[in-house]
């Protein structure tokens, strides 16, 4: 089910939508002689149910990417479809571009579920209440139901004997779980992962891989962007090798990560594995 | 040559029994007996010449401690510090935010009121809010620059005491506002930002996530306040409002030829008000530093009672427990300055 080329934009409407379509995405951070061109046309087709690695140096501009995925970072040229609908934009009948209002953004934002690196749990709540938030507040649940439900995800993850902590009095791989169960509390229809191990120690990685698998086998469409090329040799339905704002090489993990025709890639693996 | 000071020479297994603890003679310190001798006689210097003197009249303190004009004025005073403080929080907020708003008027207007408010004496504004009805004879309602459709006489608008309350509440809010800005800033990013990956929008990211952690920051210096605003009360009388507690017991000192005791009286009072503020600043304190004190005081209540019923979670769950209890304790002891999870507030 993975895609290997990238050119579903013009297909046959009989096509399955593509639960991520970015085209030609172009970051530029700063202005005038301080401009930096993070991201130069990149284009990105993620099919439902999919789970896509995506790999490169750092600086490489897969974090850029993948806040662009929701609208943390706004593009500066190019388009992002999420399950078909343009992200912070809208055309008029006229074809006229016109910038989302924020709470229609929010809107979107609330179907795409983000993971971080340093995890930002919030801090004056209990794990519970980390999970349970966001429902509340954003999709008007009642206190009970989101709690009820908060508790089960906090299962899920392996954490029901830490509902009560605070972040603070966990550790960083129990502080992780809680965040994947705090964004698969919105019900997302997509997953963002932005390194989500790489502030753990390195005992800590394997739980959090294994709730991100368990994730990955429910069905779940998943973008990683990851260091852990054995999560991405296992798990990965397509792997995207970025360099210097531009995808490189991608394809099956088979073919990306045994036999890289690209010298950059094979540089990479060479250091990273 | 190594030398075993603890009672259990063996080595290998670990044993669980706690060892008994290194038996040293302490350090002689001399210093120390000898310096708090001396500052316990000061001290007792100190009281005996505060209640031998004759000329603080305790007895006269003690009648005046309780006359029902005294106690009216600990009233007002109380009214015009909570009234004027509870505005100023209010306005601080709404400056704070103004001052971090995109949009270049909200963030002027904030400034320029600050620069005002903070730039001159307290003193030179309750003045000029007492004479506001001089000034501003009449007040309306209506459109700005426009007709009229109702019209006040100032004088029963602001009398003397909402003109005491607004002027010190005005000015509070100027100080308050920078405090509110220091402790929004000093949240991380990173938590609006989760707050707005999940689609939480801005007013309540700020409601919800920023300002409750904010307020770890925010109490202390407003606590402050709120003792140094007690104090200030003192000078409405520029306004002039004469029944806060100052004025109230110097005109008694003053009519009964005894300024001195009705100093001490008043002294008294501050100093009683103010130990009650500090209790509550504690309390305050406490409940917005839930989740950052280190985890010392343990996981939230009830939290106990579900672990052994529902263990069946994660594998490593007992292990990694007793790691968790031992981060606690380590951090509890107060001997290390290393935070394992410094993550929130740089």
């Amino acid at each position: 089910m993975s895609a290997t080329t990238a050119s579903p934009s013009d297909a046959t409407p009989m096509a399955e939508t593509p639960m991520v379509e970015a085209r030609g995405v172009h970051k530029v951070f700063g202005q005038g002689a301080d401009a930096l061109h993070v991201l130069r046309g990149v284009d990105l087709v993620v099919p439902p149910g999919s789970v896509t690695v995506v790999l490169g140096p750092s600086g490489s501009g897969k974090s850029t990417l993948l806040r662009c995925l929701n609208e943390l970072e706004q593009i500066t040229a190019g388009s992002v479809h999420v399950d078909g609908e343009l992200l912070g934009y809208r055309h008029d009948a006229q074809g006229v571009l016109h910038r989302l209002h924020p709470h229609r953004i929010a809107a979107q934002r609330s179907r795409i579920g983000m993971v971080f690196q340093r995890f930002h749990l919030f801090g004056h709540m209990t794990a519970l209440e980390n999970v349970a938030e966001a429902p509340v507040q954003v999709r008007g649940l009642s206190k009970a139901a989101a709690r009820e439900r908060a508790a089960e995800l906090l299962d899920r993850v392996g954490l029901s004997d830490r509902v009560d902590h605070y972040p603070a009095q966990l550790s960083g791989g129990q502080q992780q779980r809680v965040a994947i169960a705090r964004a698969l509390a919105m019900e997302p229809e997509l997953m963002l992962f932005d390194e989500p191990t790489s502030a753990l120690d390195p005992e800590l990685v394997g739980e959090v891989l294994a709730v991100m698998q368990d994730l990955a086998r429910s069905g779940m469409t998943m973008v990683v962007v990851t260091h852990e090329i054995g999560f991405a040799r296992e798990v990965a339905d397509h792997v995207v090798f970025m360099d210097d704002g531009v995808v490189v090489e991608q394809g099956p993990p088979g073919a990306v990560l045994e036999n890289p025709t690209e010298p950059r890639l094979q540089e990479f693996l060479a250091h990273v594995l | 040559m190594t030398t075993h000071v603890t009672g259990s020479p063996h080595t290998g297994a670990p044993s669980s029994d706690l060892p008994a603890p290194l038996r040293a003679r302490p350090v002689p310190r001399p210093g120390r007996w000898l310096s708090a001798a001396v500052l316990l006689v000061l001290a007792a210097m100190v009281v005996h010449a505060l209640v031998t003197n004759p000329n603080f009249r305790w007895d006269t303190v003690w009648l005046y401690l309780r006359d029902v004009n005294v106690v009216r004025g600990v009233g007002w005073t109380l009214v015009l510090t909570f009234g004027s403080m509870a505005i100023a929080v209010v306005l601080a907020v709404l400056l704070a935010i103004m001052r971090r708003s995109d949009n270049p008027v909200m963030r002027s207007v904030s400034w320029a009121y600050i620069w005002f408010f903070r730039g001159t004496p307290i003193y030179t504004q309750l003045v000029f809010w007492g004479l506001v009805s001089v000034l501003y004879p009449r007040l309306s309602l209506g459109i700005p620059f426009g007709p009229e459709f109702f019209v006040f006489d100032t004088r029963d608008v602001i009398t003397a005491f909402w003109a005491a309350l607004i002027g010190l509440a005005l000015n509070e809010a100027a100080y308050l506002a920078e405090i509110v800005r220091a402790g929004l800033g000093s949240v991380d990013p990173g938590q609006a930002e989760a707050a707005r990956a999940l689609g939480m929008k801005e007013p309540r990211i700020l409601r919800r996530i920023v300002l409750p952690q904010a307020m770890r920051v925010i109490v202390p210096p407003t606590g402050n306040e709120t003792i140094s605003m007690l104090k200030t009360t003192s000078l409405v009388v520029a306004v002039p409002f004469t029944l806060e507690i100052t004025y109230a017991t110097s005109a008694i000192g003053t009519r009964t030829f005894q300024p001195i005791p009705l100093l001490i009286v008043a002294a008294l009072w501050y100093l009683l008000i103010t130990s009650v503020l500090m209790v509550g600043q504690y309390y305050v304190e406490r409940y917005y530093g839930r989740g950052f004190d280190g985890g010392a005081t343990g996981p939230r209540r009830g939290a106990g009672r579900r672990g052994p019923g529902s263990a069946g979670g994660s594998g490593s769950s007992g292990r990694r427990a007793g790691r968790l209890s031992r981060q606690a304790t380590i951090r509890g002891a107060g001997t290390t300055k290393d935070d394992p999870f410094a993550e929130v507030t740089p």
